[in-house]
């Protein structure tokens, strides 16, 4: 029971991760079908914003604002670099390049990627670099046997929140319906008034935020960053698109926690030797029998 | 003139769609443009509404400069454009889709559109929670054409609006062109089904190969011994007409 709720616990949190950074991806394809190889990249960009605001803002305004005034200024920070860097990316390596086509976008995506893991280790150097303990809530509380950390519960809290804003602005409103109309269709967007570009940009500046987001919790909860970090959470987090179903918000988000959970379960019980391998099984399984992913597109289309 | 299409051509790659095309709409009238099969009907509009770039000539609105402005700027100056296939976005609902056609103006406008256009097609109504994808053919059409109006039109360009639906519902579909046009909304339709433009239309074109072979009221086109034979008389036309509605059911 013990390891169940702890690793319950752990695989919410992990998948909380994956859920923010599939997000990125899925918003993304949605509208323009490309696959944004440089968003795991973006997500390790995010860690070492907000570690660097914690670092060198820590002496001049930490004691002012004390820690959770220091935290916010950290996520703020990280969020609004790493959309501005998504807007960048945006301009000069796919606008340029998509009207020729799909599989150029994509090779460009992967070229952005090596050059985003690159500029991370020329600027913060190719070590581990440490989350200190000062700028980390640490705090837990104790219910009989089962330890809450304070850090858990507000990465969980924070997800919830934030891809619940998500959903709702993109489902409930009629932004969310534009945004879905030029993922449908975009001339016939076009029509309507909608200027796409507008929606394009909002794909690339939120992914990437939430992206930073979920960078900085990352840093805050295994303590240590790298330049590679971006690699492994960008292809958990895609695999974790495809299980959702790419294109598709709640599939992001029920992929990230279905892939988070795989992961806790496997290291708890079985090893945690494993747990890629399970989740690559699943990766595989799904794509045999059910490709369009765990949540589907839903298909309407009558003509 | 509100709508003033001046010499323009436009080119796919090496193949010209339309040469020299000039024709305008004035005050509230009804214009039609016919022609067959890819003789350039669809790229006429779309020039207009900015979906293809010209390669000559000029398209005035309100002495505004349509083919300097990207679609979704031509869209928010009034000029709506049903476009063919209906192409309502199938996966969200009834009330998105009109929402969607009043994208930029106030709550208040799009809740006000919404009830004329409630009014005009009560079965939207009904079905507004709907998915637009599970609407039929006939109710798509409508869907497309309320979606239009939600932007209190001061153009409407209308892309064969009878394409594939049953013959009751073309006479549905005409009627409500009309009214919209009775209510002060200048229409510039292309179609293949000659006979029914040219009953609603004040001024025709024909379109052969991309360029106007003939323009004039509708009224005497509909008696031009050419237009008969090619697009109104002969059995042919009748038969292929039939057969092409037979198709699309």
């Amino acid at each position: 029971m013990l390891t169940f709720v702890q690793q319950l616990l752990n695989g919410l949190t992990i998948g909380s991760f994956y859920a923010f950074v599939a997000l990125g991806y899925s918003l993304v394809y949605a509208i323009l079908k490309l696959i944004n190889f440089a968003h795991g990249d973006l997500f390790g960009l995010g860690a070492y914003l907000g570690y660097t605001v914690f670092v060198y803002a820590f002496g001049v305004i930490g004691a002012k604002l004390g820690l959770w005034g220091l935290l916010a200024a950290g996520f703020v920070a990280a969020a609004l670099g790493t959309a501005a860097a998504g807007l960048i990316i945006e301009r000069v390596a796919y606008r340029p390049i998509y009207p020729i086509g799909r599989l150029p976008a994509v090779v460009s995506a992967l070229g952005m990627a090596i050059f985003l893991s690159n500029f991370i280790m020329a600027v913060w150097g190719p070590r581990y670099l440490a989350y200190q303990e000062s700028f980390i809530p640490t705090g837990f509380w104790e219910i009989g046997e089962f330890r809450i950390r304070v850090l858990q519960v507000l990465i969980l809290v924070s997800s919830l929140v934030l891809l619940g804003i998500l959903y709702f602005v993109v489902e409930k409103t009629t932004f969310g319906a534009a945004v879905r109309a030029v993922a449908l269709d975009r001339e016939t967007a076009a029509l309507m008034g909608i200027d796409s570009l507008k929606v394009i940009r909002f794909a690339f500046a939120v992914g990437p935020a939430l992206g930073a987001i979920a960078g900085v919790f990352v840093g805050m909860y295994y303590r240590q960053i790298n330049f590679t970090m971006g690699w492994v959470y960008g292809l958990k987090a895609f695999t974790a698109t495809i299980l959702g179903g790419i294109g598709n918000i709640p599939g992001a988000m029920v992929g990230g926690i279905f892939l988070g959970l795989l992961e806790a379960f496997t290291a708890g019980y079985i090893s945690a030797a494993w747990k890629d391998v399970f989740v690559f099984a699943a990766l595989m399984l799904m794509l045999i029998f059910r490709p369009t992913g765990l949540l589907g597109e839903k298909v309407a289309e009558k003509v | 003139m509100l709508l003033e299409v001046d010499r323009i051509s436009v080119a796919y790659g090496a193949v010209e769609a339309l040469k020299n095309v000039s024709l305008s709409v004035s005050g509230a009238e009804i214009v039609a443009v016919l022609g067959a099969n890819g003789a350039g009907k669809t790229t006429l509009l779309r020039a207009i509404s900015g979906l293809v770039p010209l390669k000559s000539g000029a398209i005035l609105f309100d002495g505004k400069k349509l083919h300097e402005l990207p679609p979704h700027g031509i869209a928010r100056l009034g000029v709506v454009h049903i476009p063919e296939g209906r192409r309502v976005f199938a996966t969200l609902t009834v009330e998105e889709n009109l929402n969607l056609g009043g994208y930029g103006c106030s709550k208040d406008e799009v809740k006000k559109a919404k009830d004329r256009v409630f009014q005009l097609f009560p079965i939207l109504k009904e079905r507004r929670k709907q998915l637009a994808g599970t609407l039929s053919g006939g109710e798509q059409q409508m869907l497309a054409i309320g979606r239009g109006l939600m932007r209190s039109p001061k153009l409407m360009l209308l892309d064969e609006p009878s394409l594939g639906l049953a013959p009751l519902l073309v006479d549905q579909v005409f009627a409500t062109i009309v009214e919209i046009n009775n209510q002060g909304v200048p229409i510039l339709i292309v179609e293949q089904n000659a006979r029914k433009a040219l009953e609603i239309a004040d001024h025709a074109h024909i379109l052969e190969v991309g360029r106007l072979v003939l323009s004039g009221p509708a009224r005497e086109l509909a008696a031009d011994e050419r237009v008969r034979q090619a697009y109104l008389g002969g059995a042919t036309y009748e038969r292929r007409l039939r057969a092409k509605e037979s198709r699309a059911h």
